[in-house]
């Protein structure tokens, strides 16, 4: 039984493999029907146009007709999943180019931003919802009970425009944006510093939204494994406090943790699209809304593919941290 | 030279949310002695888990001993602190938990979780570790110590799970050992083994334990002495062939008495349903004036509701607690 | 004069869990069980843990199906019964679980959850529905002033008792019972094994226990099984199993159990 310790490692990555089949199969499932819903949705780029009297119905026509969009719906996908291929992943009508090199600027912006605010959350969570999970009955239970819940009551919105005010109000800060003017010719340092301030706001904001719920999940997992048996036998072994909290408690308190994880990166590339057009932090949020508004159908499609494409990848990291982490998921895989 | 272990008039309350205290223990003393296993009969809610956890100093927070010294070797451990008595837990005095199934961490090797408490209480490198929790495992039966070293909790049957805790409990060679049920959860076939375990390790090792069981034939198997704890007092105390095949407390005989009998070697035998005893334990929110046992006791006087009965010795070596026998 | 047939007969049963793992053969848990419970013959089914029992009465109950086999409950084909007729049967035959905690939905209170099958059959009125709980209650021991009580404020026995009064709302003629004194201190495994059979005059019931004690299903029950490995070894007559064992794991299971001075001769009580 015991001896079946390669064989379990064999069977979880057949496992992973299929589960990133089936990731896979999520893609494809998800392209096609943001495909579908988007062409079901009325009108396309050239709408506006249309309502246009100084245009002609069959310059229209022709607009439309040159960009492919009175192509039947299958080749239009299959074009599409060709362009994808080639790296294009469609054409912008609005931008009049391809989508490829519009959209990874903007992803690498908002990955700053999702990646930093994350990883503090993260950091905050863990320590802060340990240490919580310690303190019963307290004033510290009690307070952090009490903030835990004003902050997850508080909206997003809410939370980014009463940074901003704060911003803006006080000078500090700059109030938007990514980079102040001038920032090409400042040396490198100045650049990462200028960029740092900047951040200052959007992941203020973020993290407030998100490391609450953190702690709280934190802090649940780790009572509950801190009222384990096992945990009472490693006491009564005398072992030191911070083994049994960290090398017992924690890692049997880590299964809701890791999936919890693998959400916070599925959400790394979606989560912040409020906050970045409040701010006008250029990711990829305000891009979306953009494109959405104009109707430019490819650019839609993008940044919902690579969203799609981290939340699949998200999740199995998930998977594989998770195997990695609990034996027994590794024994009935 | 001092008793290995002295309990004297142990009484510990619990401070429930709002008001009266409930009773865990109410005065109780014994002793144990270098190489002697002393036996602890009793049902849930007489106070044995708390006694346990009162001797190891991990008593929840919502627990107040209100009288009473615990000395080890001399040492009050009620007065030292908790570095101190961390010190002594799982190396001078350890603990079998019940239910081993819960007693070891589902994510870690068994192994680790004996080699650990090596590393906590004598230091040393990896490897040196390694293999006094290897040697531990060899000593509790094992064939195969490395196989189940590497082996994760889920992956062991009952029997050897527990034979992993004993391992843990045994590893530093502790001077006295607290058994808590270690027989409980396990079936017929794996307790026997383990009372055999228990037996031989007891003879090679001359450990000194107090074993909290009820089962009976593990008591009447190692323990020199047995105690009967009810209550949060203790009852009755003698060998087990007195306290077994004679009684003298009316729960010891009722207790005894709903025991269904063991099933011969051969030959037939009366067929007997076992005796309940009526009623139920006291609320220990509630401790009445007189005998805790006093409702539900077939023998009741009128003296047992006015006052607690003394510990009388109507015989060597035998002590009961009831006003049957004096007082 | 045709003898009756039996409460329940159980004929070839298996069941084979496929092998979930690769390269491992599937597992038979039960290999072939013939079994016959006479009605009014308490019959006990002792083997210890993956012996295959707590499958038994699974698919007795038809929690799992088995793998192939018959069973028979008063002379009607178990295996074949599906909707209505299935759920006439589920009435019949009541199954009590080892963790009573776990099998008492926490946040009913004592009375729900007894009145709980009727409500779900929708049989009589509220108000008769509560006063049979309540008359079920007293006869388990649990007086009625405590109908509003949640199961965690209740003890080990306590819990069980419920159990009982609700596996007997339906009427049931065979009781299974699992594991279902492991847990409970030994003067409250007493207490429910009279009461038990205090019930089982007055309410015309047949029980089947499963247990790995073998002192105590000796004392409860008229004849025994004994499992191992998916298989009864040997069975029959309490008296003569235990006086006169003849398989070798029947043998083992009785040395195996625990002995003290004064076992053979208990005290007077």
């Amino acid at each position: 039984m015991a001896g079946g310790g390669r064989a379990a490692g064999a069977l979880a990555l057949a496992t992973l493999a299929r589960r990133a089949l089936h990731a896979l199969l999520l893609l494809i499932g998800v392209s096609l029907l943001s495909f579908l819903l988007l062409e079901l949705a009325p009108g396309d780029y050239f709408s506006e146009m249309r309502l246009d009297p100084r245009v002609s119905e069959a310059t229209v026509r022709e607009l439309r007709a040159r960009y492919g969009l009175d192509r039947p719906l299958p080749e239009r996908y299959l074009r599409w999943l060709a362009s994808i291929a080639r790296g294009e992943m469609g054409y912008s009508f609005a931008y009049g180019q391809p989508v490829g090199p519009l959209l990874w600027p903007r992803v690498r912006n908002t990955l700053l931003l999702t990646g930093t605010s994350t990883a503090l959350a993260w950091l905050l969570a863990l320590p802060l919802g340990a240490w919580w999970a310690t303190r019963r009955r307290g004033p510290a239970d009690a307070g952090l009970a009490g903030l835990t819940a004003l902050l997850l009551a508080l909206p997003d919105l809410v939370l980014v425009l009463g940074l901003l005010l704060l911003a803006v109000r006080t000078g500090w800060l700059p109030a938007g944006g990514m980079v102040s003017l001038g920032h090409e010719q400042m040396p490198w340092g100045a650049r990462m510093r200028d960029v740092a301030l900047h951040l200052v706001v959007p992941v203020t904001a973020l993290v407030m939204g998100t490391a609450p719920m953190l702690v709280r999940y934190v802090r649940a997992g780790l009572a509950d494994a801190l009222d384990a048996p096992f945990v009472t036998a490693a006491r009564a072994h005398g072992l030191p406090e911070r083994r049994v909290v960290f090398w017992h408690a924690l890692p049997a308190a880590a299964n809701p943790l890791i999936s919890l994880f693998g959400l916070s990166l599925a959400g790394l590339l979606s989560t912040s699209l409020l906050v970045e057009v409040v701010v006008s932090w250029p990711g990829l949020g305000p891009l979306l809304l953009e494109a959405i508004l104009a109707r430019d159908f490819y650019l839609v499609l993008g940044p919902v593919l690579a969203s799609t494409l981290l939340l699949a990848g998200g999740n199995l990291l998930a998977d594989a941290l998770l195997l990695a982490v609990d034996p027994r998921i590794r024994s009935d895989a | 030279m001092p008793a290995l272990l002295e309990v004297c008039d142990l009484a510990v309350h619990h401070v429930g949310d709002g008001g009266r205290p409930a009773v865990a223990l109410d005065g109780v003393s014994l002793e144990v002695s270098e190489g002697e296993v002393v036996g602890l009969l009793g049902e849930s809610g007489c106070g044995k888990t708390t006694l346990l956890l009162a001797i190891l100093g991990l008593l929840p927070d919502s627990a107040r001993v209100v009288r009473g010294t615990i000395r080890f070797r001399g040492r009050d451990l009620l007065a030292a602190d908790e570095p101190e008595r961390r010190g002594l837990r799982g190396s001078r005095i350890s603990i079998i938990l019940q239910e081993p199934a819960l007693a070891l961490n589902p994510v870690r090797r068994a192994g680790a979780q004996v080699a650990e408490i090596v590393q906590a209480h004598r230091g040393g490198s990896g490897r040196r570790c390694r293999e006094e929790a290897l040697s531990a495992l060899a000593e509790v039966g094992f064939s195969e110590p490395g196989r189940i070293y590497d082996s994760y909790p889920h992956e062991l049957s009952g029997g050897q799970r527990q034979r992993v805790v004993i391992a843990q409990a045994l590893v530093c060679r502790p001077a006295l050992v607290l058994a808590d049920e270690p027989t409980a959860s396990l079936d017929t076939t794996a307790q026997a083994e383990l009372r055999a375990l228990l037996q031989e390790l007891q003879g090679r090792l001359n450990l000194s334990m107090l074993l909290v069981s009820h089962d009976l034939g593990a008591l009447a198997a190692i323990a020199r002495r047995v105690l009967v704890m009810y209550a949060g007092r203790l009852v009755e105390a003698g060998t087990p062939a007195d306290v077994f095949a004679g009684p003298l407390h009316p729960y010891s005989r009722g207790l005894l008495a709903a025991l269904p009998p063991p099933p011969p070697r051969a030959g037939l035998w009366p067929r007997r349903l076992p005796t309940p005893i009526a009623g139920s334990p006291p609320d220990p929110a509630s401790v009445p004036e007189g005998c805790a046992f006093e409702p539900r006791c077939p023998d009741r006087l009128p003296a047992c509701v006015e006052r607690a009965p003394r510990e009388e010795q109507p015989a060597e070596g035998r002590r009961v607690r009831c006003f049957k026998y004096g007082g | 004069m045709e003898a009756e047939p039996p409460l329940l007969h159980v004929r070839g049963l298996t069941k084979t869990y496929a092998g979930r793992r690769r390269g491992r053969p599937a597992v038979p848990a039960l290999a072939g069980i013939d079994l016959q419970i006479t009605s009014g013959t308490d019959l006990a089914l002792v083997g210890q843990s993956g012996s295959g029992k707590s499958t038994l009465a699974r698919c007795i109950v038809r929690l799992e199906e088995p793998t192939s086999g018959e069973i028979r409950f008063e002379g009607a084909d178990l295996l074949a019964l599906r909707g209505r007729r299935l759920l006439a049967f589920r009435e019949r035959i009541q199954l009590i679980l080892q963790d009573s905690a776990a099998a008492l939905d926490p946040r009913m209170s004592a009375l729900d959850i007894v009145s709980e099958p009727l409500d779900v059959l929708g049989r009589g009125g509220r108000i008769d529905r509560h006063r049979r709980a309540l008359e079920l209650m007293e006869t388990v021991g649990i007086p009625s002033g405590w109908a509003e009580r949640r199961p965690r404020e209740l003890s080990g026995g306590q819990r069980q008792r419920l159990a009982i009064a609700r596996a007997l709302t339906l009427a049931p003629r065979l009781l299974i019972l699992d594991e279902a004194f492991s847990g409970l201190d030994v003067s409250i495994q007493a207490q429910i094994a009279g009461l038990l059979q205090d019930l089982k005059a007055r309410h015309a019931l047949t029980y089947l226990y499963i247990s790995h004690d073998l002192a105590l299903m000796g004392a409860l029950a008229d004849e025994v099984a004994i499992m191992f490995e998916g298989r009864i070894v040997e069975h029959g007559d309490v008296a003569r199993v235990f006086g006169d064992p003849r398989h070798a794991h029947t043998r083992a299971l009785i040395a195996a159990s625990p002995r003290w001075p004064g076992a053979a001769a208990p005290p007077a009580p």
